[in-house]
C-alpha cells in the first residue's frame, strides 16, 4: 500500500483529482461526468501524440517533428478529401496512417543508418515537413464546407456514450500499453533506451529498435492528423504549431526519463490529462488562455526537477558517471 | 545533450578516415591551417552561393543590397557564437528565440514608461543574463540535461512575453534606440555587422586561445576526465549559459530596434536557425569540436541563401525547408562520404 501510494502515477492521479476538485469549487459542474468526458475527448489527440513520443523518449530519442508530421499529413488527406470527395475514409485514414509512417521513417532512417542525433534529425525534419505542408497547399486553407458530411462527422459520432475520437485514444493506450508489455519490440525499446551498450550485448538491434519507434511515432501522428482535421474542420500549413512540445511536456509530467528507459503508459496518459485539465479549466475560471504556455514551460522544469530527485535517490549519478566511461575509449580510439 | 548514447558519439567511422572536426592540438596555429577542411569547404560554398546570386539576381551586386543582406544574419549570428561554445561543452540551449522575445518584451514595457535608450539596453542585457542565469543554475547546479530544460524555459519565457502582451505589440521606442538595428557605423557598414565582427573576433580568441576556451573542449570531449582534471566542469558550464543569455539579449536589443516593435511572436523559431548555423559551421552536436570561423562562414552562408531567395521571391516558409535540409545535408555528407571511404579501403 505504501509502495502504491510513493508511486508516480498515483501521485499524478491525486494531483489530477485535487485540480478538479479545486476547480469544481470555482465553476459549479466542472467535475461533472459530462465535462469530464469533454475534458477527455478535448485530450484525446495529445494523448495518442504523447503515447507516439514516449515510444521514441523510450528508445533514448526524441522525436520534435511529431506536429509537424501531423501538419503535413492532415493537409495531404484534406486536400485529397476536397478534390476527391468519392475517395471512402477508410482509405484516407490508412493514407494519413501510411504517409506518417513514410515521415516517420525517414527520421528513423537518419537516426538509425547514419546515427545523426535525433534532436538534430527531428529539428530539421520539423521545418521540411511544415514548409512541405506549405508547398503543397500553397498556403492555402481546406476549410469545412470542402470537406464531405462523412469525414467531418465521424470522430464526433457517439457510441456507447463516448465520442469515436475518444474511443480512438482508447484504443491506441491499450495498443501501445499491449505492445510495450508483450511484444519483444516493446521489451526492446526499454533495454534500447535503458542501456544501450547491454542491450547490444543481448543481442537487441538498438538503431532498428529506434528506427521502428519512429515510424510508430510517425503513424500514430498521421491517424492524429485525421482526427486533428476532422475535429477542428480545418487544416492549414501552422495547425498543432509548437504540438511538440506539449507532447514531451505530456511525457515528462507523466514520468518518462528523458534519457530513455523509463516511462509507463498510464503515466504519459496521466500527463496528457494534466495538461488537458489544466488548459480547459484555465477559462472556466477566467484566467487568459495566454498564460497556458507559461503554466506548461513552468510545469515541464518542475517535472524534471522532480524526476532528477527520484533518479539521484536511486543513485543513478554513479551509473551516470560509468556511462561515461565508453566515451574515453572512444576518444583514444 | 542526454539523448546521445555511446555508440552514437562518434559518427565518423574507422580511424583511417580523416576525422571531419579534428580538434587542433595546438593553440595560436595560423589562420590558414585552422581553415584547414571543412571551413574552407564551407568557404567553396559561401563563394559559389554569391556567385548564383550575382548571376540569379541584378539587385544582388549592390553594396547597399548587400548591407541591407547582413542583417539576415547578424542578430542570429550573435548568438550563434555563444551557442557553439555551448555545443561545443556537450550542451545546448533551446531558449534563445524565448529569451529575445522576453527581453524585448521587457524593453517594450519600459518603452512605454518612459525609460530612455541607455535604461532599455541595460534591461535588455540584464533580462537576457537573468535568463541564461535560469538555465545555467537549472543545467550546472541542478544537474538537469539541458535540453529538456530549455524546452522548458523556452515555453515558459516566451509564455511570460504572452502573458503580458497577449495579441498586442508594443511600439514608440525612443528615436535615439533604433541606431542599434537602424544604424550605421561607417559607410554601409551597419552597426550590426560591426557588432558582428567584433563579436566574431571577441569569441575566437576565448575560444580558441584562453584557458577558458581550451576547458569547453575537454569538457565537451570527456566531461569525466575533465572533472579528474580538475576543471570545474559545472562552474564552466554555468559561465557559458550566462553568455549565451547575454548574446540573447543583445540580439534582442539589435532586432527590437530593427523592428520598432515587440510582438510575443517575434523571432518565432530562431533556435533553429543558430542551431543550424552552429552544426552547419562545423561545430559537432556531440560536443568537442568546432570553430568560431566555421559559425562566421555558415552565418554568411545562411544569410546569402535566404537573401537570394528573398530576391527571388521565395516565401519564407520555403526558405525554412532548405534551412532544415541543409541542416540535415551538411550532417550527412560528411558520415556517407566517410562510409564511402572507409568501404574503398577494406
Amino acid at each position: 500500500m505504501a509502495r502504491f501510494l510513493k508511486r508516480r502515477e498515483t501521485l499524478l492521479f491525486l494531483i489530477i483529482a485535487a485540480m478538479v476538485a479545486a476547480f469544481s469549487t470555482r465553476a459549479a459542474g466542472f467535475a461533472s461526468p459530462d465535462n469530464l468526458g469533454r475534458i477527455f475527448n478535448d485530450t484525446a489527440i495529445l494523448i495518442i501524440l504523447a503515447l507516439a513520443q514516449m515510444m521514441v523518449i523510450l528508445t533514448k530519442a526524441i522525436d520534435l517533428s511529431v506536429a509537424a508530421n501531423l501538419a503535413l499529413t492532415g493537409m495531404a488527406i484534406a486536400m485529397i478529401n476536397a478534390a476527391f470527395p468519392a475517395v471512402p475514409l477508410p482509405f484516407l485514414i490508412l493514407a494519413a496512417i501510411a504517409l506518417g509512417a513514410a515521415l516517420g521513417a525517414v527520421n528513423g532512417f537518419l537516426v538509425w543508418r547514419l546515427e545523426i542525433p535525433p534532436i538534430v534529425v527531428t529539428l530539421g525534419t520539423l521545418t521540411i515537413y511544415r514548409g512541405m505542408a506549405f508547398v503543397l497547399s500553397g498556403g492555402a486553407w481546406v476549410n469545412a464546407h470542402q470537406m464531405t458530411p462523412t469525414f467531418l462527422d465521424v470522430p464526433r459520432a457517439v457510441v456507447l456514450g463516448l465520442p469515436v475520437l475518444s474511443w480512438c485514444a482508447i484504443a491506441v493506450v491499450v495498443f501501445i500499453a499491449a505492445l510495450l508489455r508483450y511484444s519483444p519490440f516493446g521489451r526492446a525499446a526499454y533495454a534500447a533506451g535503458g542501456n544501450p551498450v547491454a542491450a547490444v550485448y543481448a543481442g537487441i538491434d538498438v538503431g532498428r529498435t529506434r528506427y521502428r519507434a519512429f515510424v510508430l511515432s510517425g503513424a500514430l501522428a498521421g491517424l492524429s492528423s485525421y482526427l486533428w482535421v476532422s475535429r477542428y474542420a480545418v487544416a492549414y500549413v501552422d495547425i498543432a504549431n509548437g504540438f511538440e512540445l506539449d507532447s514531451v511536456a505530456a511525457c515528462v509530467i507523466g514520468g518518462v526519463a528523458i534519457a530513455g528507459g523509463v516511462g509507463t503508459v498510464i503515466g504519459t496518459v496521466l500527463g496528457a490529462l494534466f495538461l488537458g485539465v489544466i488548459k480547459n479549466a484555465l477559462p472556466v475560471i477566467g484566467i487568459s488562455p495566454f498564460t497556458q504556455m507559461a503554466i506548461s514551460g513552468s510545469v515541464i522544469i518542475l517535472a524534471v526537477l522532480f524526476n532528477a530527485r527520484r533518479e539521484r535517490a536511486r543513485g543513478r549519478i554513479i551509473l551516470r558517471d560509468r556511462a561515461a566511461a565508453p566515451r574515453a575509449q572512444e576518444v583514444s580510439a | 545533450m542526454t539523448t546521445q548514447t555511446p555508440e552514437t558519439r562518434n559518427p565518423a567511422p574507422a580511424e583511417g578516415s580523416a576525422p571531419r572536426r579534428a580538434i587542433p592540438d595546438r593553440l595560436g596555429t595560423p589562420f590558414a591551417r585552422i581553415l584547414r577542411r571543412w571551413e574552407v569547404l564551407l568557404f567553396g560554398v559561401a563563394v559559389a552561393i554569391f556567385i548564383a546570386n550575382a548571376l540569379a539576381s541584378p539587385y544582388f551586386l549592390n553594396i547597399w543590397n548587400l548591407s541591407d543582406a547582413t542583417f539576415n544574419f547578424t542578430e542570429k549570428a550573435l548568438i550563434a557564437f555563444a551557442m557553439a561554445l555551448l555545443v561545443i561543452s556537450g550542451e545546448i540551449d533551446l531558449s534563445v528565440a524565448a529569451i529575445i522575445a522576453l527581453a524585448s518584451t521587457a524593453m517594450g514595457a519600459a518603452a512605454q514608461a518612459g525609460i530612455g535608450t541607455a535604461g532599455l539596453v541595460a534591461i535588455g542585457l540584464g533580462v537576457g543574463l537573468g535568463c541564461g542565469l535560469v538555465n545555467g543554475f537549472l543545467v550546472s547546479v541542478m544537474r538537469l540535461p539541458s535540453i529538456v530544460v530549455t524546452i522548458g524555459t523556452m515555453s515558459l519565457y516566451r509564455g511570460i512575453s504572452y502573458i503580458v502582451l497577449g495579441d498586442q505589440a508594443y511600439g514608440g521606442y525612443p528615436e535615439s534606440f533604433a541606431f542599434f538595428g537602424q544604424g550605421y557605423v561607417l559607410g554601409p557598414i551597419s552597426f550590426e555587422f560591426a557588432l558582428f565582427a567584433v563579436a566574431a573576433i571577441l569569441f575566437s580568441v576565448l575560444l580558441h586561445a584562453t584557458n577558458f576556451g581550451r576547458q569547453v573542449f575537454v569538457i565537451g570531449n570527456n566531461d569525466f576526465a575533465a572533472r579528474f582534471s580538475g576543471i570545474p566542469v559545472e562552474r564552466v558550464k554555468f559561465i557559458l549559459f550566462l553568455l549565451t543569455g547575454l548574446m540573447s539579449g543583445i540580439a534582442a536589443i539589435c532586432l527590437t530596434s530593427r523592428l520598432g516593435s515587440t510582438r510575443p511572436s517575434i523571432a518565432q523559431g530562431w533556435e533553429l536557425e543558430v542551431v543550424t548555423m552552429v552544426v552547419l559551421g562545423g561545430v559537432s552536436i556531440l560536443g568537442g569540436a568546432g570553430t568560431i570561423g566555421g559559425v562566421v562562414i555558415a552565418a554568411f552562408v545562411m544569410g546569402l541563401v535566404t537573401f537570394g531567395l528573398g530576391l527571388l521571391n521565395v516565401p519564407g516558409i520555403v526558405m525554412s525547408i532548405f534551412i532544415g535540409l541543409l541542416l540535415i545535408v551538411t550532417i550527412a555528407l560528411p558520415i556517407i562520404a566517410g562510409r564511402i571511404k572507409a568501404m574503398g579501403k577494406s
